[in-house]
């Protein structure tokens, strides 16, 4: 059916104008990484890279840089591990009992983080976790379980379990077979739940906020801090090498995966 | 895989097999033995049992009762991976992330295999099945038919002594159908590997098997050749599920020698009498069936009128279908050179006592086959 000029105009200019709406508020950070003065005033005055060099030469920032970087490696590897357990062990159960269990393991992405944080916080203080990686790990891994289940049953879902007959006809034991057709198979499941346990580990802000203490910050909560205590371009320089490092990871992501797909059709 | 060995299969000896699901009972008493060698042809209507024995045989269902031997060792309780059988599936079952040599090489690097044998024993059963210049494709660049063929070859490279084969082309149309039946069969016969093949269609099993044994509900009704399944059935079932029948009822007078049935004021009569106090029906196959215009037949005993419900022309001849006068319908073959008949002509139908069969009534046989 052929479009009028006119509503094919309209729908482009609305596309872009949402678009902008979407990517714009990202995007203002990186002009505001190079700004010249000490403000965090849009659009900046002048150009300077010392954002940056304070980024990298000032402790506080490299320190909860690599603090969140430790803790979200170590979630990314616990959560996928049992997430991906957990993904088996509901697949191979009675639906009832799997449906009832699934809703359990998914809570934490349900309930308002302000209530779990409350929680875990009142935990943490008897058991003295606050500020210590372990407190960090473990209420991070309960944060993003819940993104591994759920990419990892998806590919479960559409994986054929009869291959596994198949496998076995064929000589492989359990073990042999999940290492060689089940695992590569639902492996892009799993890789995306790892990136996902990964992101919400890296960027998690609520929690992390009351389990803090000046000995053990991560990345967010010191741009937290540093803005609330003074207007401090270095977030904008953090925020920028966040973007990059983040659209290189997911776009190479998909590139591999669509490279994946492309071999198997 | 080595094509001078005379005979490499193992044999199958199934006892009393049964497997219950709950209350129902999949495999009641099932008791069958397979020659080494042998093809042999699980046939029956779906639910009836045909699957579930060839998954207890492949180790991918556990007897709940009964005793199952392959190659003379009992393999009750020993894991599908431990038994070399070779299972070739409906669904095909490639790997799809494996191109067509890896999955035929990996039942073989499995069994630690070198590099170099297994190379060779992959192009063997790639030549095997005539699939050799598609080693690097992946299975989900071929088609339906190509793929089953790769999963054949898979199935047969690690030399098992027993092939088993679930409805392998169910998926597949006709013609490629009829071409692989002709292809599985020279297999086997280069192989000299048993095997078990599981079909609904009679057809397929009369083209391809030594042997088949008629499933229903749960029981094997007969084994036999082909020719025996056709020509002397045991059971009103196998005579209605192997090729077309013919099967008359009514009320039944025996004396010592004979049985006479009276079907809707006619009576036929059979040199037979069944033994016991079943019902018996007579069934007759199209071919022993005679067909003419009412008046035209000479003086026979067994005689019964109709009109023509069907006419099918085969090509080499016609085929009928008969409305009797009780409402029910006989399937009459004729040739070509004989006269042909229109729909709704009144015929008479003739046959002689000798050349049908006396069974015990089965009404059950009617609700499954329907």
């Amino acid at each position: 059916m052929a479009m009028h000029p006119c509503t094919r105009v309209m729908l482009g200019l609305s596309c872009l104008l949402v678009a902008l709406w979407l990517v714009a508020p990202t995007l203002v950070v990186v002009p505001m990484s190079f700004n010249g003065n000490k403000s965090l005033a849009f659009p900046p005055v002048g150009f300077s890279w010392q954002w940056y060099e304070n980024f990298v030469s000032n402790p506080e920032w490299s320190t909860s840089f690599f603090n969140s970087l430790k803790v979200a490696l170590i979630v990314a590897v616990l959560a996928t591990v049992l997430g991906t357990l957990a993904a088996f062990g509901l697949d191979r159960m009675k639906a009832r009992t799997a449906g009832l269990l699934r809703m359990l393991l998914l809570t934490p992405m349900v309930v308002p983080g302000v209530v779990l944080a409350i929680g875990i916080y009142a935990v943490y203080l008897d058991t003295q976790l606050v500020g210590t990686l372990t407190g960090f790990v473990l209420a991070h891994t309960i944060l993003a379980l819940p993104f591994v289940l759920i990419a990892v049953q998806a590919s479960l879902e559409v994986f054929d379990k009869r291959l596994e007959t198949a496998a076995a006809s064929l000589g492989a034991g359990r073990l042999a077979t999940f290492r060689t057709v089940t695992l590569p198979l639902i492996a892009p499941g799993i890789l995306s739940g790892l990136l996902f346990a990964f992101a919400t580990s890296f960027d998690e802000i609520i929690v992390s906020l009351f389990i803090t203490n000046p000995y053990l910050k991560t990345l967010p909560v010191q741009i937290f801090s540093s803005i609330t205590r003074d207007a401090d371009p270095t977030v904008a320089a953090v925020g920028t090498i966040l973007l990059c490092a983040t659209t290189i990871l997911i776009g190479g992501g998909l590139f591999l995966m669509g490279r994946e797909r492309r071999g198997n059709l | 895989m080595n094509p001078n060995s005379p005979t490499r299969g193992a044999a199958i000896d199934l006892q009393n097999v049964s497997k219950a699901y709950g209350s129902f009972r999949a495999l009641d008493g099932v008791s069958l033995h397979v020659e080494p060698g042998e093809f042999m042809t699980l046939l029956g209507p779906s639910g009836s049992g045909k699957t579930t024995t060839l998954n207890v045989v492949a180790g991918f269902t556990e007897v709940s009762s009964g005793a199952l031997q392959v190659g003379g060792r009992s393999v009750v309780g020993v894991p599908a991976h431990k038994r070399n059988i070779g299972v070739v599936f409906q669904h095909y079952a490639l790997f799809p992330h494996m191109t067509v040599g890896k999955n035929v090489a990996y039942p073989l690097s499995l069994r630690g295999v070198s590099k170099a044998e297994r190379e060779r024993r992959v192009a063997q059963a790639l030549d095997m099945v005539k699939m050799r210049d598609f080693a690097h494709r992946y299975p989900s660049e071929l088609s339906g038919g190509q793929q089953q063929r790769v999963a054949f070859a898979r199935a047969i490279v690690f030399d098992p002594p027993l092939l088993l084969m679930d409805e392998p082309l169910g998926a597949l149309d006709k013609k490629l159908r009829e071409w692989l039946q002709l292809e599985i069969k020279r297999i086997h016969r280069e192989l000299g590997t048993t095997f078990v093949y599981v079909t609904h269609d009679q057809e397929e099993a009369l083209v391809l098997s030594d042997r088949i044994a008629v499933f229903n509900k749960g029981r094997i009704e007969q084994v036999g050749t082909g020719r025996e399944l056709y020509d002397e059935p045991k059971t009103l079932f196998v005579g209605r599920f192997i090729g077309d029948s013919t099967v008359l009822r009514g009320q039944a007078r025996s004396d010592g020698t004979s049985t006479a049935l009276d079907v809707a004021g006619q009576t036929v009569t059979v040199p037979r009498r069944l033994d016991g106090s079943d019902t018996p029906v007579v069934l007759l196959r199209p071919e022993k069936l005679a067909i003419r215009r009412p008046g035209q037949m000479a003086d026979t005993h067994n005689r019964l009128s109709g009109t023509i419900a069907e006419a099918i022309y085969l090509g080499s001849g016609s085929k009928y279908e008969v409305r009797l006068r009780d409402g029910s319908s006989a399937i009459v073959r004729s040739g070509l050179s004989e006269e042909g008949f229109r729909i709704d002509d009144p015929v008479e139908l003739c046959f002689a006592g000798q050349d049908a069969k006396l069974l015990a009534d089965d009404k059950s046989a009617d609700a499954t086959l329907t």
